[in-house]
């Protein structure tokens, strides 16, 4: 099942509604990471509050995907991760180190603001959490 | 052989229809002789349980007004052979006397008494037509041990039930999720955290982080003394969920024998924030909010 992703501003939104293959998965990072060149992105927000499971091939693709879009200038946020869900991926060592999380799209949108917007990066604290753990390019800027 | 073997059946249930006929009909009379007999074996029974000392959280006139009560469901139940009134009474008793510290011992020893007072006056009546007596005897015995049996185990459940609830209240209070301001939850943490309360602690947290939207989460567990391995490594786990869900974890109040354990299973610095005391935590998870406690200064004019 394809993903739809959204162009919101400077922003991709992408809202996974299903259980995804693996073929899915692939699917998705080849046309996020297409989509971050081609609309000038400055962040991806990946929507996965529909979502019961996240093997461990889901998870890498996330990073993957953070990652990813992080070398070609936009940094990612995965959002609407159920509580025992995020759990069940803490405990079989799925973490998505690295990557920015936030509760749901709402904040996810927000923690992006904050990350692109020169002058409130300085100003705001929070802004700088996941320094240091998101991709090189982002944090040398 | 089947036009042999078709009057047999036949035969069988006629005799268990009379044989139930006429345990009905001595039902009935039972029930007629306790219907007549009711204030004197009422009295009969409300002396001897104050004589056995039973029910003594209750007064001499509440026995009594019980009393009736269970006696005209008894022999209601007895009457109708259906025991759905009488269970519904007898839950509804026991939750008015289990507050007042009523034990079980008590309540199968007044339905034992009320079964013995029963049989005692048909032994009264019927002592001279022997074989009657075991007839009525007979009709009795299975009805009151089954009248007995749901009045003991209405009373054992609803007990059970208020344990359940009350185990249930002090496992809410053990862990209290409580926001201090916006987006910033405490979870103060007492006493010996086992396996399974560390679980439901992870649970109430994650829910409670959706719930309140909250941005940053303090932990304290100043009122832990230790913690095993497998423990530490569960609340080095639930740090991490928590950030999954987009919140940041600050530990605060960890003991010398805590920091021990961690450093023993190997916790990686880097993903866990600790403060050293819940001042601390909550003045660093105010900075991350952006929040800044100045002095109030009486008369000064505000910026």
């Amino acid at each position: 099942m394809d993903v739809p992703v959204l162009k919101q501003g400077h922003f991709l939104i992408a809202t996974v509604q299903s259980a995804l293959t693996d073929a899915d998965l692939a699917q998705l990072r080849r046309s996020l990471v297409e989509q971050v060149g081609k609309f000038r992105s400055r962040g991806v927000i990946v929507d996965v509050t529909a979502v019961d499971v996240l093997d461990s091939f889901a998870c890498r693709t996330l990073r993957d995907i953070a990652h990813m879009a992080g070398f070609r200038g936009a940094e990612t946020v995965i959002v609407g991760i159920h509580p025992e869900l995020a759990f069940t991926m803490v405990q079989l060592g799925l973490s998505l180190e690295g990557v920015a999380t936030a509760l749901d799209l709402e904040e996810g949108l927000a923690y992006l603001q904050e990350r692109t917007t020169p002058a409130a990066r300085k100003s705001s604290p929070l802004a700088t959490r996941g320094a240091g753990r998101g991709p090189v390019s982002r944090g040398q800027r | 052989m089947p036009t042999r073997g078709t009057p047999t059946p036949n035969i069988s249930t006629a005799t268990a229809t009379a044989t139930a006929e006429a345990a009905s009909t001595l039902l009935r009379e039972l029930v007629a002789h306790l219907r007549q007999n009711r204030t004197q074996l009422r009295e009969e029974w409300a002396r001897r349980i104050t004589e056995a000392e039973l029910l003594t959280a209750m007064t001499k006139e509440e026995i009594f007004a019980e009393a009736t009560s269970v006696y005209d469901n008894y022999v209601e139940a007895l009457e109708t052979g259906t025991f759905e009134a009488l269970q519904a009474y007898a839950r509804n008793l026991s939750e008015r006397i289990i507050p007042r510290g009523v034990e079980t011992h008590e309540v199968v020893g007044i339905v034992l008494l009320l079964r013995d007072v029963l049989a005692r006056s048909l032994f009264a009546k019927y002592q001279t037509d022997f074989t009657k007596l075991n007839r009525i005897l007979d009709a009795y015995e299975p009805a009151a041990n089954r009248i007995a049996n749901t009045v003991a185990v209405g009373f054992v459940q609803e007990r059970e039930r208020i344990i359940r609830e009350q185990q249930e209240a002090i496992r809410e209070l053990s862990t209290p999720v409580l926001q201090v301001r916006e987006r910033l939850l405490i979870l103060p943490i007492i006493g010996v955290i086992d396996p399974q309360r560390a679980r439901q602690l992870t649970e109430q947290l994650l829910r409670g982080i959706r719930t309140n939207r909250a941005k940053v989460v303090v932990i304290d567990i100043t009122g832990v003394a230790a913690m095993d391995a497998t423990v530490a490594n569960h609340l080095v786990q639930t740090v991490e969920a928590s950030r999954l869900l987009g919140a940041t974890v600050i530990v605060t109040g960890l003991s010398p024998e805590i920091a021990q354990t961690l450093v023993t299973i190997g916790v990686d610095l880097g993903k866990m924030t600790t403060v050293g005391d819940l001042q601390g935590g909550i003045e660093e998870a105010e900075r991350l909010l952006g929040y800044k406690v100045v002095p109030f200064v009486e008369g000064a004019v505000e910026a």
